[in-house]
């Protein structure tokens, strides 16, 4: 059972308030009309399975009701960090690796 | 000649007939009230809005409250309570049902809040007595000790199976609001948990 900090609540709840919403930090792209099939294809069906970290989407269904993102650890499950949408993660794989 | 019919209204656990049951085993670990008819106002606008701020003081003599899960008493036994940063459910007395949404929405006029009437959309649920705690750990994961969950703390978390906002009203009771559909389902809940302790309805 995770424990999840919602940035909106202000605190830890359990995971059973929550449902996981998918990988963040996608963006749709521009022009879409523009793009291949596969292209267009990637953007919709195809996901990371990352070993390690991973940036997620989380909604808080029983609480505020709102989607926000979260930094974890696939492997441990450890959870770096809570952020609301729109925010830049403060921790990604880039930094994981300096330190 | 016909027989006019009054129009008659029916709080969602009508069926269970509580007043009926009120009084029958005093001794119950667990105290359950229905609030009957309470009005219940969702408000929605930005909580950094000047206007809308004012428009709430005047109407309630409360602002809306800005810290996560926290709620501020009003005039009249209402209060309003923080769901989201930008969306608060006003709750206040059955007597005022009519004179809360008049009053909000003139207060309101040329800022950004809204409201809507959801009075007849959920179930309060007031519980009290020796058992509150138990009974509440059994139906939440939410941590209900006091040092978690002070008087005036409000939160939605899940409820049984369902989901409920939960507020402290004081140091011995709990509001718990329930979507009038899970109103059965939160009733027959609350009587198998509290089973073991004693169960008392009050009137």
């Amino acid at each position: 059972m995770l424990n999840i900090y919602c940035p909106h609540c202000g605190e830890h709840r359990s995971e059973e308030e929550f449902h996981y919403a998918g990988e963040a930090h996608i963006p749709r792209p521009e022009n879409p009309a523009e793009l291949s099939d596969e292209a267009w294809g990637d953007y919709l069906f195809f996901r990371r399975n990352p070993r390690g970290l991973h940036h997620e989407q989380w909604y808080h269904a029983t609480g505020c009701r709102r989607f926000f993102n979260v930094a974890r650890d696939t492997v441990t499950y450890e959870i770096h960090e809570s952020y609301p949408m729109g925010a830049r993660p403060s921790v990604s794989r880039d930094s994981e690796e300096a330190a | 000649m016909t027989q006019l019919t009054l129009p008659r209204a029916e709080s969602p656990l009508h069926h269970a007939d509580l007043p009926a049951l009120a009084g029958q085993d005093q001794k119950g670990g667990l105290i359950l009230r229905e609030e009957r008819f309470s009005a219940l106002v969702i408000l929605r606008g930005p909580d950094d809005d000047p206007g809308m701020r004012a428009g709430v003081e005047g109407a309630l003599g409360a602002a809306p409250p800005t810290e996560p899960c926290s709620s501020v008493l009003g005039d009249d036994g209402t209060r309003l309570l923080r769901i989201t940063p930008d969306e608060w459910l006003v709750f206040g007395p059955g007597t005022q049902r009519q004179d809360l949404m008049s009053r909000l929405r003139s207060a309101l006029q040329g800022t950004p809040g809204r409201v809507v009437d959801v009075s007849s959309g959920y179930a309060c649920l007031h519980l009290s007595g020796e058992a509150l705690a138990d009974v509440l750990k059994k139906s939440t994961s939410y941590d209900v000790h006091m040092r978690n969950f002070p008087p005036g703390k409000v939160v939605g978390t899940t409820f049984g199976k369902g989901q409920a906002y939960m507020l402290r009203t004081d140091a011995d009771s709990v509001l718990v609001i329930v979507r009038r559909s899970f109103a059965d389902y939160t009733w027959l809940w609350l009587q198998a948990a509290a089973e073991e302790y004693g169960l008392s309805i009050a009137g």
